[in-house]
């Protein structure tokens, strides 16, 4: 009987890593097909890879795309570790819980609302003699970041909700400056939350195509808006090189921090035992 | 010490810094965030829901507007609301995105619960990598995801060749373009966001339980029943609303894989606002929307603040 029961859960997780799994290695296996067609397999090639490569619309959206991920990722840390020692520090403030509600809020909002709303708002300051920033590059970074600012916000709090306060208060009792007190010891303390913050924060603004349609002006194309044009007329070989190059890296990525994890673990659970 | 830090310190020590009244300042720049970037940009969409459709750029017209110096006159137009409800094609959409949207969530706990469990049942070295590889396909691209489903499903795609070369259809069928291919994408884009609550709770949950049960007599389905399933119910509503909310509002998954007859509302929006060029209705569509994800939204907030 448990041996059925364990073969079924071994059948459907099986079943369930091919289903997320089958259609990458499709795309990988077909970047490296001679022919146009991406599903009809000729000989192999990489001339896929080498048109990627100097395709000029391409690179310069890659380029826009990486500044907007990276300048958003630090500013949504940033605001998003303030709030989170809000959120979890000033217990006495009224509207607290309004307050993590509405910056978690874009986690859930569908992606078209969010972009309409921001973009009615850009569109609305564009006619303030005070606003600066016209459609593009900085718009997007700011949607970006308000999309961000909510994930930030969760990671961060549940850090700042566990650890031992002991430590800030005894830098208090003898005599630090709050500020120093939070560089010196809240903010290494919370580094690995900030580290993946930052990297959620920077995957997510990579990944969006919808809220920076919305809001970019006429001159500025972020890599997935590249994409999303080229792919909307159907299958081009290119875009499973790229896709190719983007699940190596983060596999890569992906790897280098399960190891991280692991000898961390392993570490802890040593000094555990030398503890006891 | 390095000298960032002892350039930090210093920096610390300046006395104007310290003269800067810290927990204002603290509290005021993410809500002054919230409020300029998500507050206020929809308040703007309700007021352009009710504004009037006009030719022009702004392409909406004033509602306040001042006769002279003393009479200021409101004008607060339904008509955009009145268009959604008297034309069939914008109910049709909610109606479908939700049923779209509620059966995507529904295979997604179907195929994630299981996977949840046995991944919470391997091995203590096999649950890292398990995990690692439910999340890896989140990091990479979601445009590049849907996209892959478009050569599987299509034509000449590895599912209809299979198919023709085993006899068993003679034409290719069509899996592209329909309801059908938009479930698909629904399920693949948002199983990871079903599979981790899931397991979180798992991980939690004390065998000991189980084993009370099974030794008291219980068999394992009553077990699942009874001890299994009520423990891991907050699991199952975190997750259905992780994958339901963002589903109902999906544009790029109908857009690539549903073809032209495909009605879901954050398509319907998206040609109201950029083809038709119609602010006010894409903002009446957009505020209908929050309303109707509202409920879902706050069980999910209270669900979150409850387990932090």
């Amino acid at each position: 009987m448990r041996a059925k029961k364990s073969r079924l859960i071994l059948m459907v997780i099986g079943f369930g890593y091919a289903f997320l799994y089958l259609p990458i290695m499709m795309l990988i296996v077909f970047s490296f097909n001679e022919s146009r067609l991406v599903t009809v397999w000729s000989r192999f090639s990489t001339k896929w890879y080498y048109e990627l490569l100097h395709n000029q619309s391409i690179l310069k959206a890659a380029w826009v795309s990486l500044q907007v991920a990276i300048i958003s990722a630090t500013i949504a840390v940033i605001v998003g570790t303030l709030a989170a020692i809000v959120i979890t520090r000033f217990k006495s403030l009224r509207g607290r819980t309004l307050f993590n509600g509405l910056l978690t809020a874009p986690m859930v909002m569908p992606d078209v609302i969010t972009g309409l709303a921001l973009l009615l708002l850009f569109v609305a300051l564009e006619q303030s003699p005070f606003w600066p920033f016209s459609r593009g590059i900085s718009t997007i970074t700011i949607a970006h970041t308000t999309l961000a600012i909510a994930y930030v916000v969760v990671i961060i709090t549940s850090r700042l909700a566990e650890f031992d306060r002991s430590l800030e208060e005894a830098a208090l009792d003898l005599g630090a400056h709050p500020m120093m007190v939070f560089f010196r010891i809240t903010l290494p303390l919370i580094t690995p939350s900030l580290i993946a913050g930052w990297l959620l924060a920077f995957t997510i603004s990579l990944d969006d195509v919808v809220i920076a349609s919305f809001v970019s002006g006429a001159g500025s194309t972020t890599l997935p808006m590249i994409v999303f044009s080229s792919v909307r007329w159907g299958v081009t070989p290119q875009i499973n090189a790229l896709a190719t190059i983007i699940v190596s890296l983060v596999t890569l990525g992906v790897i280098i921090a399960g190891l991280l994890i692991n000898r961390q673990q392993r570490l802890e659970r040593i000094l555990n035992r030398n503890g006891r | 010490m390095s000298y960032f830090l002892i350039a930090a310190r210093s920096i610390m020590l300046l006395p104007f810094l310290r003269n800067i009244k810290g927990r204002p300042f603290v509290l005021a720049v993410p809500l002054l965030w919230t409020l300029l970037f998500f507050v206020i940009p929809f308040g703007i969409v309700l007021k352009i829901s009710f504004s009037e459709s006009i030719y022009g750029a702004p392409p909406y017209g004033a509602m306040i507007e001042w006769l002279n110096d003393v009479t200021m006159s409101i004008r607060i137009n339904f008509s955009s609301y009145l268009f959604l409800f008297q034309d069939n094609l914008y109910v049709k959409s909610y109606v479908s995105s939700l049923g779209l949207a509620g059966f995507a969530t529904l295979i997604c706990l179907f195929i994630g619960y299981p996977m949840a469990y046995g991944i919470s049942q391997a091995p203590l070295k096999w649950r890292l990598p398990l995990l690692l590889m439910v999340i890896l396909p989140f990091w990479t691209s979601f445009l590049i995801r849907i996209y892959a489903w478009v050569g599987i499903l299509g034509h000449n795609g590895p599912i209809n060749s299979l198919l023709l070369n085993l006899h068993l259809i003679d034409a290719p069928l069509t899996l592209l373009n329909n309801n059908f291919a938009v479930c698909i994408g629904l399920v693949y884009a948002y199983l990871p966001f079903m599979i981790l609550p899931l397991y979180t709770v798992f991980e939690k949950m004390d065998s000991a339980l189980l084993e009370a049960a099974a030794d008291l007599g219980a068999r394992p389905f009553l077990t699942f029943l009874k001890v299994t399933l009520p423990l891991s119910t907050s699991g199952i509503i975190i997750g259905s609303m992780l994958v339901f909310i963002p589903a109902v509002g999906e544009f790029v998954i109908p857009e690539l894989l549903g073809g032209s007859d495909n009605l879901m509302i954050g398509k319907v929006l998206w040609t109201e606002f950029f083809n038709n060029r119609d602010w006010p209705v894409a903002s009446a569509i957009a505020i209908c929307l929050l309303i109707l994800l509202v409920l879902p939204m706050i069980v999910f907030q209270r669900l979150q603040m409850r387990k932090s």
